[in-house]
């Protein structure tokens, strides 16, 4: 199916079903019970989690296959986020052009970039990329002020000069952003019992997206250029004395996995049409690159399972404050609540990032191969195997000392 | 926790559909039942309070969080009342907002837009938050307001600086009671000249982002006005942890005031490395060499330990204030945690009772009907005086304080002392200043 | 002239902390191969050792002075240190005041004891793992450390001041017969500049003529022809780590009163580090310090005021850019080995 052999075509309806059923999935627990706060199913996160899936894919398909570790991804997602904004600003609030343009743009600045920063490899090449982005970041926040609003971010005003389309909406508000008419922020709800369930066209836009992102990922690593990446990380001297140049397949990887980003920034200003430059610090490449591992580094879908677990700790464990907590326990007695909440209260709210920290620790030592590891050993714990990706990773990313 | 319709239009009303029944999706309606976004239909209404609780802010996100639980607990009756005692209005009853239960979600701004943005946004879109109010800076606070005008929520600025705030970027839904930079500039410029003379030469040091600008350009302006000369200005990196490299210049180009116009760890550090140079006791064209620092926070004071002694600034609020608002909020923040309040604490407390109280004398929840409530109110009794929340740009025009670092503090936090509570008058400025163009409000927006 | 000399002081200055920290990651990078994302945060913690020696000497009880109120309108409690009551006031102000330098001493052991625990309990099993995994582990332990010491000591900077007798500056200029007040440099940052340079002298003299750095060096260029030797090379190496974690937070300890520490002030450090190390080349120690000073210099330069009118911005990106020239222009950095973590 759609040229892909069962296995893949496989893994990719699973991940259809999974984009498709998502409001249903993550609104697990009715609306007026205390588990609600685990509910990921809102129409924000659940665009955070594809639009993250998508920048995490295409990092993966340079990291994963070629092993380069780029440290600097960031920088495309914030062009991207940049050049789509802009195009709201100029043209329309229309989000195809918007998009079209932040890839290109992305695109074109990872051509340069790739291509000054591939004449390093190892750890000079990382250092290389994460100068470009660490540089993008100091003059968007500072001297590009003009241009990218700096701290504030650049957001639309009331007074855009936008050519297709209106400055203000009849009631005098900025127009949001949509596609042909269809706003991206337009939600409806079904309620069944107590549950409730959101459906967004922002949501299943970028999910349409990353599907077809997914699906264009596992044809790269299945084609001959795919297979031409993983000879560059296995080992490039040997594939230059037989006479292949690594250096142009390495870029294109680059520059692919640039637009990728782009695209992911393009979806985020498509969402919400404000772009920031905290999206280019070097905190947000580092991001990147833990979601892909945290997955695992070369399979298929861990950069997508890394990114939602990433995403999931940021919003929501984040929210649980200590009243919440009490809620939780109120049924103990006193003293055994407050002891309760006491220790779990450095866990949560404006402790998550200890909570993040510990998870990444875990993982990494007991799932050398990230969250897909995890999934494939409870797999075979309930006695079948788990085809849902044909790397053995952990190995697959050593590499050559 | 109580849950509404979760979206912003397009709503079929959950409550209609019980048991096991299954509703027909009607996706994409048009037509939307609810009056506006998150109208509050149950016992309960749901306020948001959106605080940077990681980095570098978190201290004074907490103070903030601390205060919005004191607000809530006054405002559904319980406590002593704090401030709702000696505020002018008296439509406040202690039994929550219009009658219903006050509750409120928390989130993490991290000092980031966009993080700032998601975590609104899930309040808005998950919990049914009909306001959000918080943040520890400009650029957050911007972020935020615009998502909220685009929402149809209101928005009350929590601690923001910049004048950009109600200035270029002001917006229908937002509103700020804390003070700006032209204000800073207003207030300290007749101190400054008062204490060091109208002939001095003063070197800039900024950071370098929207916030600097506009302080430089304010105190900058007021000074000039007064015959300082600006020696030079000098933006610094944002992630600059080490000032040395900027403050070593500073002697050598003749300069007598260095102004600081730094927040949070940038000031700490610009400071505390300005007085290793010694240059507080350096003479310079015959007079003493001074610093100055526009924007103080007690938390930063507490960063920068001794070194803020006898440094003038300006701060919205400060718990030694002897009018009766500021002393019934110390009393019950004071008796509640045992410490007394910061200027951020203050001013999203405030915050907190002042969209109760619109929305009480509107009548409704209905974010046009608060704006309309809040636009030209003057009210009283709570800290600052006599305020007027100017319908042009949704600022809060009040006494400014100007501070002193404390020669001899007898606590932690007895860091600063009030030199001048600068009147209102002198701070107010004309909607169409040239530091505040470039922006329109807009219209306010209900949302669904 | 006078500003560049001035400048060159700040430089000097600045690359001494950079140099520091980057010799610290560099005896991990190029003797264990590890990715330690973690060396920020040990130097996070060696400021924090001298924060809290200098609670652990302030460690007061209360007494009610009924003379005074607080806030609140009750009587105001005053905090009295115990140094007071056990050696009188004065001298425990004076201790109290020498907080910082007593905490090198109280540092050491600490550094050393964090330094073992680590290699022996974490980065031990990660020798043969890739990169990415390393980076992911440290990363975690940084995340961990850094938000344990938050939940004790918050997020707000905390003033660390030098003792009195170092604050003020030296007036070079005056010296060398300048007008007053041309070239100043406060006497703390030179105490910094000359800390360092000791610091980096004795780990170059350790390695250089001792047995033990002998076998550590001939370790770092072919770990696997040591250990046929039957050289045990891994408990040297864990002695290695403790001494890397030990600089970095000798580094942090006496860059406490330079900037009041926080919790993430390590963070702020990690990216730089990392640059500082890359330009010198990967396995160099010479090359880290070397690197660490030059950019030390080169950001200094930047900030002056005629060079910002000159090219705007050029302050904020000048580390990066001069990154992207030396590795552009010298593969390997200033004096990286070849194959050291090229792959």
């Amino acid at each position: 199916m759609f040229g892909l052999d069962k296995k893949d075509a496989k893994l990719l309806l699973i991940v259809a079903a999974l984009v498709l059923f998502a409001p249903f999935l993550l609104n697990p627990f009715p609306t007026d019970s205390a588990m609600a706060q685990f509910n990921a199913g809102y129409p924000d996160l659940m665009q955070r989690f594809v639009i993250f899936g998508i920048f995490a894919i295409g990092f993966n398909i340079l990291f994963g296959l070629t092993g380069y570790l780029s440290f600097g991804h960031a920088a495309f997602l914030g062009v991207g986020s940049y050049s789509a904004v802009w195009m709201f600003k100029l043209l329309s609030m229309n989000v195809v052009p918007a998009i079209i343009l932040s890839v290109i743009v992305s695109g074109l600045f990872a051509v340069v970039i790739g291509y000054v920063s591939l004449r390093r490899s190892g750890i000079y090449f990382s250092i290389l990329t994460l100068a470009f982005a660490q540089m993008s970041f100091a003059l968007a926040y500072s001297v590009l002020t003009p241009i990218t609003g700096g701290e504030t971010g650049l957001q639309l005003a009331l007074d855009d000069p936008r050519i297709l389309g209106v400055a203000q909406t009849e009631g005098g508000n900025i127009p949001v952003p949509g596609i042909f008419g269809l706003e991206m922020r337009s939600t409806a709800e079904l309620a069944i019992g107590p549950w409730e369930f959101v459906f967004n066209v922002g949501y299943y836009f970028s999910g349409i997206l990353m599907l077809a992102a997914f699906y264009l990922a596992i044809r790269i690593f299945r084609s001959p250029f795919g297979m031409m990446l993983r000879a560059v990380k296995s080992n490039q001297q040997r594939m230059s004395y037989t006479g292949l140049n690594p250096k142009p397949y390495t870029l294109a990887a680059f520059v692919i996995s640039g637009m990728y980003a782009g695209l992911a920034g393009g979806l985020m200003a498509a969402m919400d049409p404000l772009a920031g430059a905290e999206r280019m610090f070097w905190t947000a490449s580092g991001e990147v690159v833990l979601m892909t591992i945290l997955g695992g580094v070369g399979t298929l879908i861990g950069p997508v399972l890394g990114a939602g677990a990433i995403k999931y700790m940021e919003n929501i464990i984040s929210k649980i404050n200590s009243e919440i907590l009490h809620g939780w326990f109120a049924f103990m007695p006193d003293g055994l609540e407050d002891l309760i909440v006491a220790l779990i209260y450095p866990f949560i709210g404006k402790g998550w990032h200890l909570t993040l920290g510990i998870i990444f620790m875990l993982v990494v030592i007991f799932l050398p191969g990230g969250l897909v590891e995890g999934g494939q050993k409870i797999a075979r714990l309930f006695g079948r195997k788990k085809a849902a990706d044909d790397e053995t990773p952990g190995k697959s990313t050593e590499p050559a000392e | 926790m109580s849950k509404l319709n979760l979206t912003r239009r397009g709503v079929l009303k959950s409550g209609a559909v019980a048991g096991a029944g299954v509703a027909l999706p009607t996706i994409f309606t048009a037509q939307s039942v609810a009056a506006h976004t998150n109208e509050p239909t149950g016992s309960t209404v749901t306020l948001g309070f959106n605080v940077p609780q990681t980095g570098p802010y978190a201290d004074e996100g907490a103070d903030e969080l601390r205060a919005y639980e004191l607000a809530v607990e006054h405002l559904n009756g319980g406590g002593d009342g704090g401030m709702m005692n000696t505020f002018s209005s008296k439509a406040l009853q202690g039994n929550g907002i219009l009658g219903k239960k006050v509750e409120y979600v928390t989130g993490d701004t991290q000092t980031k837009s966009d993080a700032a943005r998601a975590s609104a946004k899930s309040m808005i879109e998950k919990d049914g938050a009909v306001m959000i109010t918080g943040g520890s800076s400009s650029g957050v606070a911007v972020a935020v307001q615009a998502l909220c005008q685009e929402a149809g929520v209101i928005f009350m600025a929590g601690l923001t600086h910049s004048n950009d705030t109600t200035g270029k970027d002001r917006r229908a839904n937002g509103f700020r009671h804390f003070f700006n930079s032209y204000m800073s500039g207003a207030a300290l410029a007749p101190v400054l000249e008062k204490m060091y003379g109208s002939d001095r030469k003063a070197y800039h040091l900024t950071a370098d982002y929207n916030w600097g600008y506009t302080t430089e350009e304010a105190v900058k302006s007021s000074t000039e006005a007064m015959g300082w000369e600006t020696v030079n200005t000098v933006k610094t990196p944002l992630t600059q942890t080490d000032f040395s490299s900027y403050i070593a210049p500073v002697l050598q180009s003749g300069a007598d005031v260095l102004v600081l116009n730094h927040y949070g760890g940038n000031m700490v550090n610009s400071l505390t490395n300005a007085v290793q140079f010694g240059l507080r006791e350096k003479q310079v064209n015959g007079k003493n060499f001074e610093i100055v620092v526009p924007l103080y926070s007690r938390l930063m004071a507490k960063g920068a330990g001794a070194n803020v002694k006898g440094i003038f600034g300006s701060t919205n609020w400060h718990w030694s204030l002897q009018d009766e608002g500021s002393k019934a909020f110390v009393k019950s923040f004071g008796t509640k945690y045992g410490f007394p309040p910061s200027q951020a604490a203050h001013t999203t407390y405030v915050q907190t009772l002042l969209y109760a109280d619109a929305v009480e004398r509107a009548g409704s929840f209905a974010p046009c009907a608060v704006a309309a409530a809040l636009e030209d109110y003057e009210f009283d009794g709570l800290g600052n005086g006599k305020t007027l929340y100017r319908g042009d740009d949704h600022q809060c025009f009040k006494d400014v304080l100007v501070v002193k670092g404390k020669e001899n503090p007898t606590s932690e936090f007895d860091l600063l002392e009030i030199v001048e509570v600068t009147p209102a008058a002198q701070v107010t400025y004309a909607p169409d200043h040239p530091q505040f163009s470039g922006g329109a409000l807009g219209t306010c927006n209900n949302g669904a | 002239m006078e500003a560049i000399i001035l400048q060159i002081l700040n430089g000097l200055d600045k690359g001494s902390a950079y140099a520091l920290i980057a010799l610290g990651l560099t005896l991990i990078f190029g003797t264990l191969g590890v990715v330690n994302f973690a060396h920020g945060a040990l130097f996070m913690i060696g400021a924090f050792c001298a924060v809290t020696l200098s609670r652990i000497l302030t460690w007061s009880h209360t007494v009610i002075d009924e003379t005074r109120t607080d806030f609140l309108g009750n009587p105001l409690k005053v905090e009295v240190p115990y140094v007071h009551d056990i050696f009188g006031v004065a001298t425990g102000d004076a201790i109290i005041d020498w907080a910082v330098p007593l905490a090198i001493l109280f540092s050491i052991p600490v550094m050393l004891f964090v330094g073992w625990a680590m290699e022996r309990g974490l980065i031990k099993h990660f020798y043969k793992r890739p990169h990415a995994d390393q980076i992911l582990v440290t990363f975690g332990l940084a995340i961990v450390m850094q938000e344990i010491i938050k939940y004790y000591y918050g997020a707000n900077p905390i003033p660390t001041p030098a003792p009195s007798a170092f604050t003020g500056s030296f007036d070079f200029g005056a010296m060398l017969g300048m007008a007053e007040n041309q070239i100043i440099y406060p006497y703390w940052r030179l105490v910094y500049f000359a800390f360092a340079t000791v610091i980096i002298g004795a780990v170059f003299a350790f390695l250089q003529f001792t047995t033990f750095g002998m076998v550590v060096r001939a370790g770092m260029a072919d770990r696997e022809t040591v250990g046929l030797l039957g050289i045990n090379i891994d408990k040297r190496f864990t002695i290695m780590f403790g001494l890397a974690a030990a600089v970095a937070g000798l580094a942090g300890v006496m860059y406490a009163p330079i900037n009041s520490p926080n919790y993430h002030m390590g963070m702020d450090f990690l990216v730089l580090s990392f640059v500082v190390v890359v330009v010198g080349g990967m396995g160099s120690l010479p090359g880290a310090v070397l690197a660490g000073f030059l950019l030390g210099i080169l950001e200094s330069f930047a900030s002056m005021s005629i060079v910002i009118d000159l090219i705007p911005g050029i302050n904020q990106i000048i580390i990066y850019l001069v990154a992207i020239i030396i590795l552009l222009t010298r593969p390997r950095g200033l004096m990286g080995r070849k194959g050291v973590m090229e792959d």
